[in-house]
């Protein structure tokens, strides 16, 4: 038998005292007196100390008798007017997220003619160009070394021809060629599997831009018509930007996220 | 000989003039081939005895009839071996110029227009919003005219009364207002008795009470309530559905018209409040209603001349005859509209069962308008399509595509000439039927368009939406 119990032991072989209960019932009575004085009586950091655990002891009482009483309140009706007005036909319809329309489309094209845009990632590691580029030895001793073939992801356009393989310097795999890219929308928060169109800037030079070289940071322009976006003119909208976001050569998919 | 070798021989056509429902004008016609619709028109005029010459348009095999009879032939490779239908279509007399730009865009609602409202005699205007107020708009200057509030949640659909003493708001708390569009201040108390939002209102119409006295109101509860305005409270409660009512409409005839989630229309009777039939063939929920007669339910009295009436009764006999007038010898059809991306045409009066199936949407149907006149139906749904069918025997006649978004509603103009239709691509665009193509694009809204009006007048149209401004077109 564990050491602490032979009050409990006692207990139940002879039971309680008689005037048990009303001895304990009286001696709690006294209890809230001893104190309020003793709170009263403590000087020093012993009262402040006492007096802190007093109060959190109140406060922690109120708030279960305020919960315990809710249930008898009565509360005025909750009408909340909620934001998102929909009319009576699309009430009871889950409607996806809608994002704003264009926003001026003329403000877009200033930017774009600069050439400047806001972009979710300002700076990309810069890539160099024994990176981007693989000696290819080519010849019949393989010691010319001109041709170079390039490592990263590509993209060419449907009406692209190879130039003749003789005077071809820059080879650009097929296994690296993409034409769709996984476009995420910023508000609406869903991603989209859309055509590329181009290559509108890629971050590590004019020289890439103009090979289509998709690397981390690249602007694309990407067939947003799907999305079923229309300007304040009414015109539709059908291509986009969308900034790349991951390493497609390691992934083997091109993620981004569109520029509104 | 006589014949000039250079001339083509006159060939004659045997024609037979039909009407649109099918009956035939008389003993069939020999025509010659170079006859067009303008020596059809003096024929048919003739043969009805009309006094006024009105204007018609031909059509063989739902071709309408633009050029010579021999062209029309030969471009269509119709057999002249048997006897030709012609089905003439009376056409409205006066001409709706269509509407080209956006004349106002008046701000003032502080949350998304939901819906919008011409007066039946198309000089007032009333919008309800998100912001729980409904507002009245003075259509000649363009500027607002009275705030109404009191609504305690949006105000979901707006009902001009048919002599257009009355407006009707109903909101997404289940509560019903009337309000005096002159001064606009509320009469009387707040109407309650519905537990959830109200999807629907629909007044009785003018040639069987003038003045407009008892409207009802549908709503997500699953109960349609008929309220008296004199008496400011409800009449009779129709319960029954057992899932939300998407529509209710008050037929021309005395019967009430509801259709609801659970896939059923129910027909009620007026007088007693009894269910008289329960029209079964949806497979989803039915999200709209349109009644043959609906125009002319709506505007009353009240036509393209403008005319003001002195009193009640002189306004019953006009709403009476104008009534007979749309309604013809033929019976009063209705096609709902569904979200298993059918629509069905019925005619309540006669049978259960459906005159015609109208497939061919590629999602729901949100929204289905039967033209003024009732030859067309046109539809609009989330596939960004508007397709016209034809509102006898329910044929599909043209596809109207455009739009890049789902198409939320559409609107008639007053001689059936002219579509407007509003969608969530934030664009509105105006068809026209006789070409069938796009006739005029209507840009300007910033965000999706949620409720689209044509005045009676065919002066305007209004539209509002989440972009919370409500614009005026003209043309």
């Amino acid at each position: 038998m564990p050491q602490g119990d032979h009050i409990d032991l006692h207990r139940k072989r002879h039971g309680y005292r008689p005037d048990y209960f009303e001895r304990k019932r009286k001696k709690d009575a006294r209890e809230v007196h001893k104190k309020a004085a003793f709170a009263q009586k403590a000087l020093g950091i012993k009262g402040k100390m006492y007096a802190k655990k007093r109060y959190s002891e109140k406060a922690t009482l109120k708030k279960t008798l305020a919960m315990h009483s809710e249930r008898t309140n009565r509360h005025k009706a909750d009408d909340q007017v909620q934001d998102g007005a929909v009319p009576a036909y699309l009430l009871d319809r889950e409607q996806t997220a809608r994002a704003k329309v264009l926003s001026n489309t003329i403000k877009q094209k200033r930017k774009e003619k600069a050439g400047k845009w806001e972009v979710p990632l300002p700076k990309v590691r810069p890539i160099a160009e024994d990176e981007m580029f693989r000696v290819l030895r080519t010849g019949k001793r393989k010691t010319k070394q001109w041709k170079r073939m390039v490592t990263k992801v590509t993209f060419v356009g449907p009406g692209f021809t190879r130039k003749p393989p003789k005077y071809e310097r820059f080879i650009r795999p097929m296994g690296l060629r993409f034409t769709k890219a996984h476009v995420t929308h910023p508000e609406l928060k869903c991603t989209f599997n859309l055509d590329i169109i181009g290559v509108k800037k890629n971050p590590n030079g004019p020289m890439y831009t103009s090979m289509g070289v998709i690397t981390k940071g690249t602007i694309i322009e990407v067939n947003v018509s799907e999305l079923g976006l229309v300007t304040p003119a009414g015109k539709v909208v059908w291509g986009k930007y969308a900034q790349v976001t991951n390493n497609p050569e390691n992934d083997g998919c091109i993620n981004g996220v569109l520029l509104v | 000989m006589g014949t000039n070798p250079l001339a083509i021989p006159a060939n004659n056509i045997i024609c037979s003039l039909t009407d649109p429902e099918g009956r035939s004008l008389g003993a069939p016609l020999d025509l010659p081939q170079d006859a067009g619709p303008k020596e059809l028109y003096l024929l048919i005029n003739t043969l009805l005895q009309n006094e006024e010459k009105l204007p018609y348009a031909f059509y063989i095999n739902d071709k309408e009839l633009l050029g010579s009879l021999g062209a029309h032939l030969l471009q269509n490779r119709v057999s002249v071996e048997q006897v030709l239908q012609i089905v003439y279509q009376p056409q409205a007399v006066f001409r709706i110029k269509p509407v080209t730009r956006c004349s106002a865009s008046i701000p003032g609602h502080s949350e998304a227009v939901l819906s919008v409202q011409f007066s039946p005699d198309s000089r007032m205007l009333a919008s309800g919003s998100g912001d729980t107020t409904v507002r009245f708009w003075d259509i000649y200057t363009q500027t607002p005219l009275f705030t109404c509030t009191g609504h305690k949640n949006w105000v979901l659909c707006i009902a001009w009364s048919p002599d257009g003493k009355m407006l009707v708001s109903g909101s997404k708390d289940g509560e019903l207002r009337l309000w005096e569009p002159t001064t606009g201040k509320a009469i009387g108390n707040p109407l309650t008795g519905h537990k959830k939002w109200i999807t629907a209102v629909s007044w009785e119409p003018a040639h069987l009470q003038s003045p407009s006295r008892r409207f009802a109101s549908a709503s997500k509860d699953g109960d349609i309530r008929i309220w008296d305005t004199t008496l400011h409270k409800t009449v009779m409660c129709l319960t029954g559905h057992t899932l939300a009512v998407t529509c209710v409409k008050w037929g021309g005839e005395g019967f009430i018209y509801s259709s609801s989630q659970d896939c059923t229309i129910k027909v009620w009777e007026t007088t007693s409040g009894k269910l008289i039939r329960e029209l079964k063939g949806h497979g989803h929920w039915v999200n709209t209603l349109a009644l043959s007669t609906e125009y002319v339910l709506r505007t009353g009295a009240f036509d393209h001349t403008g005319k003001q009436f002195n009193s009640a009764e002189e306004m019953k006999q006009a709403a009476l005859v104008r009534y007979k007038a749309a309604k013809g010898n033929s019976q009063e059809r209705l096609v709902s509209g569904s979200d298993d991306f059918t629509m069905f045409l019925w005619e309540p009066g006669t049978s259960k069962q459906p005159k015609a199936r109208m497939t061919g949407h590629q999602q729901l149907v949100n929204h289905v308008y039967f033209s003024p006149d009732g030859r067309w139906v046109a539809s609009a749904s989330f596939d960004k399509s508007v397709k016209l069918w034809d509102g006898y025997s329910g044929k599909f006649i043209a596809t109207f595509r455009g739009h890049v978004g789902p198409v939320y509603q559409i609107s008639w103009s007053a001689d059936s000439r002219l579509l407007v239709s509003g969608s969530k691509d934030s664009t509105m665009k105006m068809w026209d039927m006789r070409t069938q193509k796009l006739r005029e694009d209507l840009p300007g809204h910033a965000d999706e368009v949620f409720a689209v009006d044509w005045s009676a007048d065919g002066e305007k149209v209004a539209s509002g939406g989440r972009d919370r401004v409500l614009k005026l077109w003209m043309s």
